[in-house]
């Protein structure tokens, strides 16, 4: 099985209010379509280090490679590009742009890599969103939609550019139960199924249970299960 | 471009807002074009009000009096003998160009001269049964001086050839003969500060649109002016000159003067005045003009700044799906340059507007100008001016916000 993110050696600190180290000697690497929770109390770390493995923080020390690429000390420019391409993103408050209906929302990271023309990303979009039973949403606005569908507006657009990698930082926190259901089983199925690793932090242990591996941090650094 | 698609949808989302900063441009590049339109419409009716009344060269003998010689030298023969005359009195000078022809035919051979025009000028009384008005003549060759400043546009009656046609005609201002209440074909006697004095006929009326040289001025043939003062064919007091290139006035006048050692005063020089007028004018307008869209600019600034504190969330999630700091200064920048651009366009339509019916309202009576309505000029190149002027300053304005933006760290605003 080929590895999909290995990280190595990773320590950060931050330095207001006061010095701290927020993150120790984090070694650790997950394969291709593995679907890992990572879990821990609040304040260990885990936001920290998903910000970090998504290369949008910068000032670490070690080192994190995805798709076998060394990504530490790239330019801010490369980076974008790589998240781009190779990376999707899910946050807790879903995070869509409010003036674009939802097919615009999962569109745009397609239109910025440019690789398809503006029919063929449209056609993909729908495909993703029929893939979440979002396609009847197409084009409504996106701020009109409920909390749950968000999420899974987000999860469309994460996937639009076929990244090798979602990160993902407690997708779940906002939704009940049900939607909480329907969005892990969605994880579950496209790293089976289409082989997309999935790095996701949540606070919900029965779903954590059930995958296939679990991180579990504590004070800034991987508890060994 | 996804870029631009991303700027539009922000510009969409508050049409108010884009509105009321498309407005301030617009105001500013109105208030230029309008301006502009004006004060360098002024400008060039002052400086054609000037040219049509002031050659490009003019030169004449300034010498008016001369108290250099004194007879006392000749009376008291001692060589030291020291005589001091208190107030002596002129001597007798004759106000004439010396070896006039010889000029003459000097300059008509200049290649940067395309015409040269001798006259005669003397002050006069106007007599016409009692009234008596005191003004001048010019004794003229009537082609060449009509050449000189275009007298055939300013005839109000008769031709400037008429002169050439009539013994003894006169051609009049029209200020001088509505007062002594003259028409064509009427008599009107002139008398000389020597006494001497002369008919002639009314043969055309001119106006230049100066109330000093219309209510004073007359031209008659070179010789009959030189028959009433007595004095020979050769006799001119002034030499006006048209140049190739009127800019170059100023240098040729000084060569001139250095040659024949007469005064000659450029037309810059001779309305020193309104030249100055003309810049306090150009002054005004780049300094009204420019606080006017530093104004706009402000506005623009604020605007995006206010933009981006709202979009803080939006900006964080681009970056964070792959968007560079490039595209967020692009999306904002093109933001402010499309307000710049289209506040700009409709600026130059709304001055446009304002100048053209500025344009329309009468001029106030005067009796020193005659303006009928309020000059205006329009010029392509105030208006590109005008458009260039409108898509740099929102450009300035917003490239510091945008800038700032595409500095978020969206780790930041992604925390929450
Ligand atoms: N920008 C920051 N400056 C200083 N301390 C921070 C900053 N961001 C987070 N922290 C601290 O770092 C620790 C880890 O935070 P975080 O990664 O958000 O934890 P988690 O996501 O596991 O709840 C917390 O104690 C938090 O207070
Ligand atoms: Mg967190």
């Amino acid at each position: 099985m080929s590895v999909a993110l290995k990280v190595e050696n990773v320590n950060k600190y931050f330095h207001e209010p006061e010095e701290f180290h927020v993150l120790s000697d984090i070694s650790f690497s997950v394969n291709k379509g593995e679907f890992v929770p990572v879990i821990g109390k609040s304040g260990c770390g885990k936001s920290t280090l998903l910000y970090l493995l998504s290369t949008l923080d910068t000032d670490y020390k070690g080192k994190i490679f995805i798709n076998d690429q060394l990504l530490t000390g790239e330019s801010q420019n490369n980076l974008a590009r790589f998240r781009n391409e190779n990376i999707g993103f899910v946050f807790q408050f879903h995070f869509l742009l409010p003036e674009f209906t939802v097919l615009e929302n999962v569109m745009l990271p397609a239109l910025k890599l440019g690789k398809l023309s503006r029919k063929e990303i449209e056609e993909q979009a729908i495909d993703k969103l029929r893939q979440l039973q979002m396609d009847a949403f197409a084009h409504k606005l996106s701020s009109r939609l409920s909390g749950g569908q968000q999420q899974r507006v987000a999860i469309a657009r994460a996937l639009i550019n076929d990244p090798t990698i979602i990160m993902a930082d407690e997708p779940t926190g906002n939704l009940d139960s049900i939607n909480t259901g329907i969005v892990f089983d969605i994880f579950k199925n496209l790293a089976h199924e289409k082989g997309i690793t999935i790095l996701t932090v949540t606070h919900d242990l029965d779903f954590a249970k059930s995958a296939d591996r679990v991180i579990e941090m504590a004070d800034g650094r991987i508890k060994d299960s | 471009m996804v870029d631009t698609l991303i700027a539009k949808r922000h510009l969409m989302a508050n049409k108010k807002q884009t509105l009321v900063a498309m407005l301030g441009v617009t105001f500013g590049i109105a208030m230029f074009i309008l301006m502009i339109s004006f004060m360098i419409g002024v400008n060039q009716f002052m400086e054609n009000t000037m040219l049509s009344s002031t050659p490009d060269i003019h030169i004449y003998n300034d010498i008016k009096t001369d108290y250099s010689v004194s007879i006392a030298g000749d009376y008291f023969k001692d060589k030291n003998l020291l005589v001091s005359v208190r107030h002596p009195k002129p001597k007798q000078v004759n106000l004439n160009i010396k070896n006039a022809s010889g000029i003459l035919n000097n300059l008509r051979q200049d290649p940067t001269i395309t015409r040269v025009s001798p006259f005669l000028s003397t002050q006069v009384f106007y007599n016409y049964g009692p009234v008596q008005i005191n003004g001048y003549i010019n004794g003229v060759n009537i082609i060449d001086e009509s050449k000189i400043f275009d007298l055939r546009s300013k005839m109000t009656i008769g031709q400037p050839e008429d002169l050439l046609n009539t013994d003894k005609g006169i051609i009049m201002g029209r200020g001088l003969a509505n007062k002594l209440n003259l028409g064509i074909g009427d008599m009107v006697t002139l008398t000389t500060p020597a006494g001497t004095s002369m008919s002639f006929r009314v043969v055309g009326i001119f106006a230049i649109g100066i109330g000093t040289i219309d209510d004073t001025r007359s031209y008659i043939n070179l010789a009959n002016v030189q028959q009433l003062m007595g004095k020979d064919r050769s006799y001119i007091t002034d030499i006006n000159i048209k140049l190739v290139d009127n800019k170059l006035a100023p240098s040729k006048a000084g060569e001139l003067y250095k040659k024949y050692n007469y005064k000659s005063d450029d037309w810059q020089t001779a309305n020193s005045s309104v030249m100055a007028s003309n810049i306090v004018r150009d002054v005004l307008t780049y300094v009204v003009s420019i606080t006017l869209l530093t104004v706009a600019g402000f506005g623009i600034y604020n605007i995006m700044n206010m933009t981006i504190k709202n979009k803080m969330k939006d900006i964080a999630i681009l970056k964070a799906q792959g968007f560079s700091g490039h595209d967020i200064v692009r999306i904002f920048l093109s933001q402010s340059l499309f307000i710049g651009f289209f506040g700009a366009l409709m600026g130059e339509v709304l001055g446009f507007l304002l100048s053209y019916a500025l344009s329309r309202v009468p001029f106030p009576h005067n009796d020193f100008i005659s303006l009928k309505y309020f000059p205006v000029i329009f010029n392509p190149a105030h208006y590109l001016f005008g458009l260039v002027f409108g898509v740099v300053t929102p450009f300035i304005a917003g490239l510091m916000p945008s800038i700032r933006a595409s500095r978020i760290d969206p780790v930041v605003i992604l925390r929450g």
